[in-house]
């Protein structure tokens, strides 16, 4: 029951703060909503019970990425009249309807196999034994760790002043 | 009314329509760039879901998440450091306005 709560209060704050990053004329407003969604969908994680998961949304999602876009709103002040839409309004909302329409009649007419087991309460000690065993994802985390180096070196080379 | 599988693909797919929908229609480039984190989100709410409600003791949409959040960490710090440098260049980041590479 409190789950339930707890599901649907996250969900309507997220869409609202979803609406909120599309259709708010302030840039800088817009993106304290997108904040806001994110620490929404930490709370969905939780309700999931994936804590580890919501601990890292809040880290890296309302830690460091929104800081990052609060910058760059920032450092690109002179240019935001609000944040106007360019010609393919109509179209564009066609098409985001009709996939909306696709998915909730797929989702809505598959029957998932839902498995009735409870979930892992503490999940960063399974979580770590996945990703560092080696039956498990270090391959991946190797690959992700060179991109994530590359992708800074990247960013320090592309936005340095000539 | 208790909450099921079905309630977070619906959640999720709302989210990702709502941040296509901005993706596609805005021309300030950040706030494109934040309508794909959006997007990346909504995702990542799907994958976790399946995780709990498919195979709540392996764990694997979780692990998924992760490096969807890792390359998503990647591209918001690339795309942030492209959009200065034209912002530098051009003094504007207006998307429309943008057509440099346009053929």
């Amino acid at each position: 029951m409190g789950l339930a709560a707890a599901y649907w209060i996250m969900a309507v704050v997220a869409v609202l703060a979803a609406l909120g990053v599309v259709f708010l004329r302030n840039v800088f407003r817009a993106a304290l909503s997108l904040v806001l969604c994110f620490i929404t969908v930490a709370g969905l994680y939780i309700t999931l019970s994936a804590d580890f998961l919501a601990a890292v949304q809040i880290l890296v999602y309302v830690g460091a990425i929104s800081v990052l876009i609060i910058l760059a709103v920032m450092m690109t002040r002179e240019v935001q009249q609000g944040s106007p839409a360019n010609r393919l309004k109509i179209p564009a909302f066609i098409v985001a309807a009709v996939v909306l329409g696709i998915m909730i009649y797929t989702v809505t007419a598959t029957s998932w196999q839902v498995a009735s087991a409870a979930p892992l309460a503490p999940t960063t000690v399974p979580l770590a034994g996945k990703l560092f065993s080696e039956s498990g994802f270090i391959l991946p985390v190797e690959i992700a760790a060179m991109l994530i180096l590359a992708a800074i070196l990247g960013a320090i080379v592309i936005a340095r002043e000539k | 009314m208790s909450v099921g599988l079905e309630h977070y693909l619906v959640l999720s797919a709302v989210l990702f329509c709502i941040g296509l929908y901005g993706a596609l229609t805005k021309r300030n480039a950040v706030i494109i760039l934040m309508c794909i984190e959006l997007m990346l989100n909504a995702v990542n709410i799907s994958l976790v879901a399946f995780s709990r409600y498919v195979v709540p003791t392996l764990l694997t949409g979780q692990v998924f998440a992760i490096f969807v959040m890792v390359v998503a960490a990647a591209e918001v710090a690339v795309g942030l450091a492209i959009i200065l440098a034209i912002y530098r260049g051009l003094t504007d980041i207006d998307a429309s306005n943008i057509n440099l590479m346009k053929w």
